[in-house]
């Protein structure tokens, strides 16, 4: 088993995240992470979804994805080819003894304390899957309260778009 | 800009544009308004049903047929619902059929309002597309998109569902000049390169099959498989979904594989060097266990959907496209070969398979008291009303052996529910069927344990005048789960015996129906009551054939085990031989 990260274009249209949803469930493949948000065209969405599965079976899910009449594109973004990025909010215990050791942790992961209270921070770091999982063993020790990813959003690097003419000539607007 | 009508109008002038000319379905609150315009439609029958899952079951039936897109309707909620199962049976068989459900009002939607349920939900795994219509302005190009989606590429069903006010809602009907599915591209031309390399893999291969499934029907490609089969000599099998693809007379046939196969069929797949695999998908109950599936063969797989190919089996030569233009660029490519001097040479295996076909022909044993034997009666049955009739099966052991003993000879001659497996399905899909092609002579060929699921439709064939014939196998138990406690449970029959030899009494049942009632219970009335069947045409025929129970169904490959275990009876193994 192995991680692969999938970018599929879709047409915006209501039920079209469980028709996408339900089919991983449904074929048996578990979804790791899934983000979904517009694009540059009017109409399109993306959603970036981390799925982890053998080559074979991820053939497989890409062809039935293929089946859905909503999906437009399929590309898996390999990590060395792509920026791939999540968010994190985390609410830390904090007194002031314990404050500045984690604005230090902060400062050393580039990430931001985005709230304070007077017995807790809340943190905001943007990276890798790898990065935030390492800020948070870090926090840790400290008693996390409450934490919160978003899905991993990905997208090739280089000045190619996999938005191509195909998928932009639905741009009715343009 | 056109005149201001219903949004019902605008459905029903819809399908009218589509081409519709049958419907089956049941009205209710909710699709009430389409109902009313729909009387007055010159160019479209509605056939009421006495329940929407044979509304469901007869449009199936009507598209094998028909090789038209089959229509059934029904209302929102339990309507909708009892769907379900004929939605499924068609995914399972890519059967093209467009369903249209009425649904709540739009602002009702989610309140849990009465006869609400979210059948576009319920449906999505097990349609090939579905549509939620709340704007009168969009139903002619939903009922146009749902027809393209249904009747192209990998056929399917469709559902359409129409909350009421978008029925009741003013609008004007347009029929759509160009379709919006940019996301619905099947590739039909297959590549060149694939077809070349396939024509050399055949004329190298030692012991080459034509292993052709279901997907042969849909692209009505019969006539061109005989082609390919006769040019080059290969042995062809024709799986459940495909009897009748090719003709069973026909010496280059071996049968149907799988869990009830011919020796020769199975045996023929699983010592074979090259699959020539047309439309079929590696079912499990063709491979039986699929580690163990012919396993020297390499594997030409042709197919329109994609998906099929290395999802069970990997494919060597894969062959994305329409059989109809595929297995023509097979015979091309293959002329092109022997006329470059390249031949295939098969007449070893041809001894091979020829000696299986020949030790294990297909067979039954005759009870010693003088009892019906469920074989003996399809055979006849197959015999007497011959290949141009149409054989709609239900499922358990008669619908294996009406695949088995039923000579067919001709595509669209059987019908039946392969991936599903769904118990019932014959008389409605026989209604369906006998709409669809009115001048054949339709016959279920049903169980007992089938028969009682959905029987009431043949009031439905009464009333509305489609004589369809029933040949009951009448064994008064659920009789293939019986046979698989016979062998796997140690006899211990739970739950299998349905009485039906005393309760219901199905000649009675006939007449309360208004169909003839026949019943024939010893082997020398067969044919007499048979012909006397075929002679009744004015209502449905219903015979009840009272059969011995213990009869088996051979030969079997018990579920997750190899095909190489095949039984021709109990305990009894093939000799596969080894002098080649």
């Amino acid at each position: 088993m192995s991680r692969h990260t999938l970018s599929v274009l879709v047409q915006d249209q209501p039920g079209v995240l469980a028709r996408v949803a339900g089919l991983f469930s449904r074929r048996g493949f578990n979804i790791e992470s899934l983000a979904v948000g517009p694009t540059e065209i009017p109409d399109v969405s993306r959603m970036t979804i981390v799925v982890n599965v053998e080559g074979l079976a991820l053939e497989q899910v890409t062809k039935q994805l293929n089946k859905l009449s909503h999906v437009l594109k399929i590309v898996e973004l390999d990590e060395t080819s792509s920026v791939q990025r999540e968010i994190m909010l985390v609410k830390v215990k904090a007194d002031a003894e314990t404050r500045s050791h984690i604005l230090e942790t902060v400062q050393l992961f580039r990430a931001k304390v985005v709230d304070v209270a007077s017995d807790a921070v809340t943190i905001e770091a943007t990276g890798k899957h790898e990065k935030l999982e390492a800020l948070l063993r870090v926090l840790e020790p400290y008693g996390i309260k409450e934490l919160v990813k978003s899905g991993l959003v990905a997208v090739g690097r280089g000045p190619r778009s996999i938005t191509d003419r195909s998928v932009r000539s639905l741009d009715r607007t343009g | 800009m056109g005149e201001q009508i219903t949004g019902a109008q605008s459905l029903v002038y819809a399908l009218e544009t589509a081409g519709v000319t049958d419907v089956f379905g049941i009205p209710g609150g909710a699709i009430l308004p389409l109902y009313d315009p729909l009387m007055d439609s010159s160019s479209i029958r509605h056939i009421l049903v006495r329940h929407e899952q044979g509304a469901g079951h007869a449009a199936e039936g009507y598209a094998y047929v028909s090789g038209k897109v089959g229509v059934c309707m029904a209302t929102s909620g339990p309507g909708a619902t009892n769907l379900v199962t004929p939605l499924a049976d068609a995914n399972m068989d890519s059967v093209p059929m467009v369903a249209i459900t009425g649904q709540v009002p739009s602002p009702s939607i989610g309140t849990d309002a009465f006869q609400e349920a979210d059948i576009r939900g319920i449906t999505m795994p097990i349609t090939k597309h579905s549509f939620l219509v709340t704007n009168p302005d969009d139903i002619p190009r939903a009922i146009a998109e749902a027809f393209h989606l249904a009747s192209t590429g990998r056929p399917g069903p469709v559902l359409v569902d129409v909350s009421k006010d978008a029925l009741q809602g003013s609008t004007t009907f347009e029929w759509p000049t160009s379709l919006d599915l940019p996301g619905y591209h099947p590739v039909t031309r297959p590549h060149a390169k694939q077809i070349r390399e396939a024509a050399r893999m055949i004329i190298d291969a030692k012991a080459p099959v034509l292993y052709v499934g279901g997907g042969v029907m849909r692209a009505q490609a019969s006539k061109a498989l005989m082609r390919l089969a006769e040019l080059t000599g290969i042995p062809v099998v024709t799986t459940l979904m495909a009897r009748g693809a090719f003709p069973d007379s026909h010496p280059l046939h071996l049968g149907m594989p799988g869990m009830h196969g011919s020796v020769a069929a199975v045996g023929a797949l699983q010592k074979s060097d090259l699959l020539i695999t047309l439309g079929a998908r590696f079912d499990d109950r063709v491979t039986g266990k699929l580690s163990t599936f012919a396993p020297d063969a390499a594997v030409i797989h042709a197919d329109i959907d994609p998906a099929e190919i290395g999802k069970n089996r990997d494919a060597d030569v894969p062959i994305v496209g329409d059989l109809a233009e595929i297995i023509p660029d097979l015979v091309t490519a293959i002329e092109a070969e022997y006329a470059a001097g390249r031949r295939g040479d098969y007449e070893a295996w041809w001894s091979v398979v020829g000696r299986w076909r020949e030790t294990y022909p297909l067979g039954y044993d005759i009870p010693d008291d003088g009892s019906l034997s469920p074989q003996y009666v399809i055979e006849r049955l197959g015999q007497i009303s011959g290949p141009e009739s149409i054989y709609a099966a239900g499922v358990g052991q008669h619908q294996m052996w009406a695949a088995q003993f039923v000579k067919y000879e001709r595509p669209d001659s059987w019908i039946n529910s392969g991936g599903l497996g769904t118990m019932g399905f014959a008389v409605p899909a026989a209604m369906g069927a006998k709409v669809g092609a009115p001048d054949r002579t339709v016959w279920a060929v049903d169980g007992d344990g089938c028969f009682q699921m959905t029987n009431q439709e043949l009031v439905t064939c009464s009333i509305n005048e489609i004589p369809i014939k029933v040949a009951l196998i009448n064994n008064s138990s659920l009789g293939m789960v019986r046979q698989w406690q016979t062998l796997f449970y140690n006899s211990r029959y739970s739950n299998t015996d349905l009485h039906s030899h005393r309760i219901p009494d199905f000649v009675k049942l006939a007449d309360a129906y208004g169909c003839h009632g026949l019943r024939c219970e010893s082997p020398e009335e067969v044919d007499a009551t048979i012909e006397k069947a075929m002679g009744m045409n004015d209502a449905p025929v219903v015979i009840d054939f009272v059969v011995h129970r213990d009869a088996m169904v051979w030969p079997m490959v018990a579920a997750g085990t190899s095909n190489d275990d095949i039984m021709v009876a109990r305990s009894m193994a093939p000799q596969w031989g080894s002098d080649d």
